[in-house]
């Protein structure tokens, strides 16, 4: 099979699979069946995709072309590979656990659940392989529109409010600002293709290219820098392995990846060095990791908890990329493939304690590590990757944007990271202490154990996957160092 | 073929009293079904032609232009007449089961009959080289509208249709003020051949106060009749009551065909230069601009989503007058490419507002609630409609927008760009709350009668033009080819 | 001087403005279109007074026609039979709803309809 035949499935299989989906509603064995074997198939294409050596050096696949030079077109990068790769990895594994949420749980409207999911991940899947900046926008969007039934999913009052703030912070900052900043790259550079070394030119005035990085930082709102990060919370009425996979993988890591694309495709790392606009991004980023931290600690509901962690730590990678250096580039590559594996355990051992305990508060956590062991440790080993502490992969990261910080005696980023890392460590060890170490304050109303079978293997195998991530980091690794601005 | 021109009238035309002569409603809609099929293979060829060879001319009777009156046709007009004949072959299958629902069954062979007089005017308009002729099929199709429109099912439909009859005729007679104006200045009632003489003498200027006052004449007179802000009263009523295929048809054609008017007027006769000291640009601004904002704004707050929509026609008869008030090479070219893409995509969003009332009865709010269970492919349609209409990309309304919103940076103004993508995102905020209602509303516990999807006859048009919003969002070679050879010409003047 | 020489236009505008004011104030669907046909009678008047030639004859050409150097121009005067049928049918469909929003309504005035919509 061509390679750009598995480029083009990446984006097929998903699609035909949410079309079976909704077609095998009436049967949910069959429906599961179906979500299982779309997931474990996306994964061997992308794996497959990994394997081919030509895969990216392929010729760009067009779509279409609506206006002449204006083309929807895919093509595969290093970082698209990776965030390809994770995405996959993880659907597969959040379909387990979904299986066994929804019916430890019987949620109703399932099938339009798990429909809706498969579209999320074809439009992920859409973004991590787009080929230029319209491709990109396109799948953005329609990634935005196939997450709001999930988000609105419980139909009650909170849920339909929660998802019309979450439209409509998404839909205005992309069409308010991103789509004009994509129309104003068109109108300076005729192009929109995602090009390494950035498509701009070195001859822009420093005070366009500040203008238009902000209309980019703020458009891809999914980036969720401050003051535009509320949506991220209020989506966390959505249940809980959406909330994993969506809003700790899919949605918020295609807005940094977005981010990270435009810095090094679109500005490229000369011209953004040149003008200086980057310490700005810098200085957001740093605002957001701090301020957000300080939020999460006031937090008592667990995700809401985990979902202000998520932006403070969708920040490292806004701020890694715009220190423009080439450790700092890796670390943030490397980030999203940690933060994504960490977060998305910790929000799975939420749902289950959910699931298992109907507990949702900080506060009632006391002692639960004894009921159920297994979640609580894979809970405490994704802490360690938040906070950054070895063995897990969040280690790694933080030790190679660390790095690029230093090169440049960057000081002030520096000091940031002292006081980030150490607001982490206050609001997540501080569950894991109570969870194992306490004596039990809200006795359960019944005597619970762990939660069904598959999500506790779910759990475990991302937890795993973080250790992995520490001891054999040479995919990441490898994919980042072919990123522009790291590989020179 | 030679007679390619009048046959595009002729046709509609002829079959029109054949409706009425058999006096049967299953053979009327037969023959203004093929009538219309007939006029869009007419407009095809007609098309084929225009970009194959450059623009055509036909002389009525044989009398040489300007003596005689000619039909012209270049790719503006062609492309209109695509636009009106592609809408109208599309609506007439629609309009077999909708109108048997809507309308007295005794009255239906006088409504096809008047709906084939109103689509010969149309057309008459889009492809006449003569003004006064112009002025006589505007007044043909408009007359043929007030009658359709007061053929709508609710009491209502009567009002509105006066309400229209009223204003639409103190419009005409303003275009007919306008155009005796233009005649008593130039001896020529034809469009071409006005332009020249007007060039040759020295009249454009001169500062000559008739031309202005012709003009002033012209362009109030037809911002009535294509509804430009706030000149669009009678918009919302007519559209609101009058029968769902009538709500199609308008919506997606007699709109667009009086801004081709006004583009014909200002661009082919006087050119783009300004008459005095002010361009039509700078009059159309200020009136689009408040167009797309204030009447997303109603929009929102409207319960009956008929009304809703007509609301948003407004606002997106708003963007095309703002294309055209950029008096450049992409603003126009954008307003062109827009009338047929709001053609396609009001066509889309007003069938499936027929389809719900043929159902479900009425097309409140509240009777929303649950649809997207009961009519997935109904449904399925409108947020395609939808997200055409709010610019999201492979959907046609993004290219348009597109196109608009860089030629607007072309030109540095960045206050109407951010002010398109406001209109925009109220367009989100408009649809939405359909969407919200039909998906996430429970029905209640009261309405347990059975409401399923409407027929196929019902479904079909609209899924064609489900493919055509997607179909053109992906490839618009084709329109994109005929709005910039159409804005070339008009700026190059004739 | 001037302004007396175009005495025809004042008189078109004269009627035009009462006519328009009669649409614009009456509440009565008849008087509106009484005042619809004033308003487009002043444009037709308008059209035929721009159309006539003092000493102007008929454009005939024929054994007598050497005798004439002066001719009316006859376009206005043919355009405008076109617009009166126009202005009939105008009528007869304003006439013809009038009817019906009257069957329908059980009045013609225009707040008095209103009044029953709103009470629905």
């Amino acid at each position: 099979m061509p390679t750009s035949a598995l480029i083009e499935l990446c984006i097929l299989i998903p699609a035909c699979g949410a079309l079976f989906i909704a077609v095998s509603g009436r049967s949910p064995n069959l429906r599961e069946g179906i979500t299982l074997s779309t997931a474990l198939g996306l994964l061997c294409v992308v794996a497959a995709l990994y394997l081919r050596p030509d895969a990216l050096h392929l010729a760009p696949i067009i779509l279409g072309e609506p206006l002449p030079g204006l083309q929807f077109k895919l093509a595969l990068e290093p970082l698209g590979m990776l965030f390809a790769g994770i995405a996959s990895l993880l659907w597969v594994i959040t379909s387990l656990y979904t299986i066994g949420y929804m019916r430890g749980n019987s949620e109703s409207h399932q099938t339009r659940l798990y429909v809706c999911f498969a579209i999320a991940l074809a439009s992920t899947m859409g973004i991590a392989l787009a080929g230029n900046l319209i491709t990109m926008f396109l799948f953005y969007e329609l990634l935005t529109m196939s997450t709001y039934p999930l988000v609105a999913h419980k139909q009650d009052h909170d849920a339909i409010a929660g998802g019309r703030f979450y439209l409509g912070i998404l839909i205005s900052t992309s069409v308010g600002l991103l789509l004009p900043a994509i129309i104003w790259v068109w109108q300076l550079s005729g192009t929109t293709n995602f090009t390494p070394g950035g498509i701009l030119g070195s001859q822009l005035e420093p005070a366009t290219v500040t203008m238009l990085l902000l209309m980019f930082a703020y458009g891809i709102g999914k980036a969720a820098l401050m003051p535009i990060h509320r949506w991220l919370p209020e989506a966390m009425v959505a249940p809980t392995p959406v909330s994993a996979l969506l809003h700790a993988v899919a949605v918020v890591k295609a807005g940094v990846f977005c981010m990270v694309k435009v810095v090094l495709y679109i500005f490229g790392v000369e011209l953004l060095s040149a003008s200086g606009s980057n310490v700005i991004l810098t200085s957001i980023a740093g605002f957001t990791i701090v301020t957000a931290s300080i939020i999460a600690l006031r937090q008592d509901n667990l995700k809401r908890r985990l979902a202000y962690s998520t932006i403070s730590q969708l920040s490292y990678i806004t701020l890694a990329v715009s220190l423009l250096t080439p450790q700092a580039i890796t670390g943030a590559a490397f980030h999203i493939a940690s933060h994504a594996f960490g977060k998305i355990t910790l929000f799975f051992a939420a749902g289950a304690i959910y699931t298992a305990a109907h507990k949702t508060r900080v506060s009632e956590l006391n002692g639960i590590g004894r009921r159920m062991p297994v979640t609580m440790c894979a809970f405490a080993v994704a802490s360690l990757s938040m906070i950054g502490l070895p063995p897990a992969g969040g280690f790694l990261s933080k030790w190679y944007i660390f790095q690029g910080a230093m090169v440049n005696d960057n000081l002030a980023v520096v000091a940031l990271f002292l006081c980030s890392t150490l607001l982490n460590t206050s609001y997540l060890l501080p569950i894991v202490y109570v969870a194992f170490f306490k004596k039990e304050s809200h006795p359960p109303h019944n005597a619970h154990g762990e939660a069904p079978l598959t999500m506790v293997i779910a759990l475990t195998a991302t937890a795993m996957l973080s250790l992995i991530l520490f001891f054999w980091p040479q995919i990441p690794l490898h994919l980042a160092s072919m990123l522009p601005g790291v590989g020179q | 073929m030679s007679h390619l021109p009048i046959l595009q009238v002729i046709i509609p035309l002829l079959a029109a009293p054949l409706c009425i002569v058999f006096n049967n409603r299953r053979i009327a809609w037969f023959v203004a079904l093929c009538a219309t099929w007939a006029s869009f293979g007419v407009s095809l060829l007609i098309a084929q032609q225009v970009l194959q060879s450059g623009a055509l001319s036909y002389d009525i009777g044989g009398w040489p232009a300007p003596w005689g009156i000619d039909y012209y046709v270049d790719s503006l007009n062609a492309f209109v007449l695509l636009i009106v004949t592609g809408i109208s072959a599309l609506a007439l299958p629609y309009a077999n089961r909708s109108v048997e629902q809507e309308i007295d069954p005794r009255s239906q062979p006088y409504f096809y009959s008047l709906l084939l007089v109103c689509l010969a005017g149309l057309l008459g308009i889009s492809i006449t080289g003569d003004a006064f002729n112009m002025y006589v099929f505007l007044e043909l199709s408009s007359l043929s509208s007030y009658a359709l429109i007061g053929m709508g099912p609710r009491r209502r439909a009567l009002t509105a249709a006066y309400q229209y009859l009223v204003m639409g005729t103190i419009g005409a007679t303003f275009i007919l003020i306008g155009i005796g104006l233009l005649y008593s200045l130039t001896g020529s009632l034809n469009i071409q051949d006005i332009s020249y003489q007007l060039h040759a003498n020295n009249i454009i200027g001169s500062g000559n106060r008739t031309l202005l006052t012709a003009f002033a004449f012209i362009t109030v007179g037809l911002s009535l009749k294509l509804a430009l802000f706030p000149l669009h009263l009678w918009l919302p009523n007519a559209y609101t009551y009058a029968p769902s295929v009538i709500t199609i048809f308008l919506a997606s054609t007699a709109t667009k065909v009086a801004i081709y008017m006004l583009l014909r007027f200002c661009y082919c006769v006087v050119g783009s230069e300004s008459i005095f000291q002010l361009t039509l640009g700078q009059i159309v601004l200020l009136p689009s601009l408040a167009a797309i904002i204030v009447s997303s704004v109603v929009a929102i707050f409207q319960y009956d989503i008929k009304r809703m929509l007509a609301y948003s026609s407004i606002a997106q008869i708003g963007y095309i007058t703002l294309g055209l008030s950029m008096s450049n090479h992409s603003g126009l070219s954008a307003a062109i490419l827009h009338m047929f893409n709001h053609a396609l995509m009001k066509g889309l969003l007003f069938m499936t507002m027929g389809a719900v009332s043929y159902s479900v009865g009425s097309v409140y709010l509240t009777d929303f609630r649950g649809l997207g269970r009961r009519m997935p492919f109904t449904m399925g349609a409108f947020i395609v409609g939808g997200l055409s209409l709010m610019g999201i990309p492979m959907t046609a309304g993004f290219v348009s927008k597109w196109m608009l919103v860089q030629a607007a940076i072309e030109l540095g103004w960045w206050d109407v760009v951010i002010l398109i993508l406001i209109g925009s995102l109220l367009a989100v905020i408009y649809i939405w709350r359909v969407v919200e209602t039909a998906y996430f509303n429970p029905l209640l516990e009261l309405e347990e009668e059975e409401i399923g999807e409407a027929p196929l006859s019902l479904l079909i048009p609209m899924w064609l033009m489900v493919i055509a919003n997607i179909y053109f969002g992906i490839n618009s070679a084709i329109p994109v080819e005929f709005a910039q050879q159409a804005a070339t010409l008009l700026l190059g003047g004739m | 001087m001037s302004w007396v020489g175009h005495y025809n236009y004042w008189v078109a505008i004269f009627l035009m403005m009462s006519g328009f004011y009669v649409v614009i104030s009456r509440g009565n669907l008849i008087k509106k279109l009484i005042g619809l046909n004033v308003f487009s009678t002043s444009v037709f008047l308008l059209y035929i007074s721009m159309g006539k030639i003092f000493g102007g004859t008929a454009p005939i050409i024929n054994e007598h026609s050497q005798k004439f150097q002066l001719f009316s121009n006859p376009i206005p005067h043919v355009l405008i039979l076109t617009a009166i049928v126009v202005g009939v049918a105008t009528t007869a469909v304003g006439l013809a709803l009038t009817v019906r929003i009257n069957e329908r309504y059980g009045t013609i005035e225009e707040d008095e309809i209103r009044a029953k919509d709103d009470s629905l």
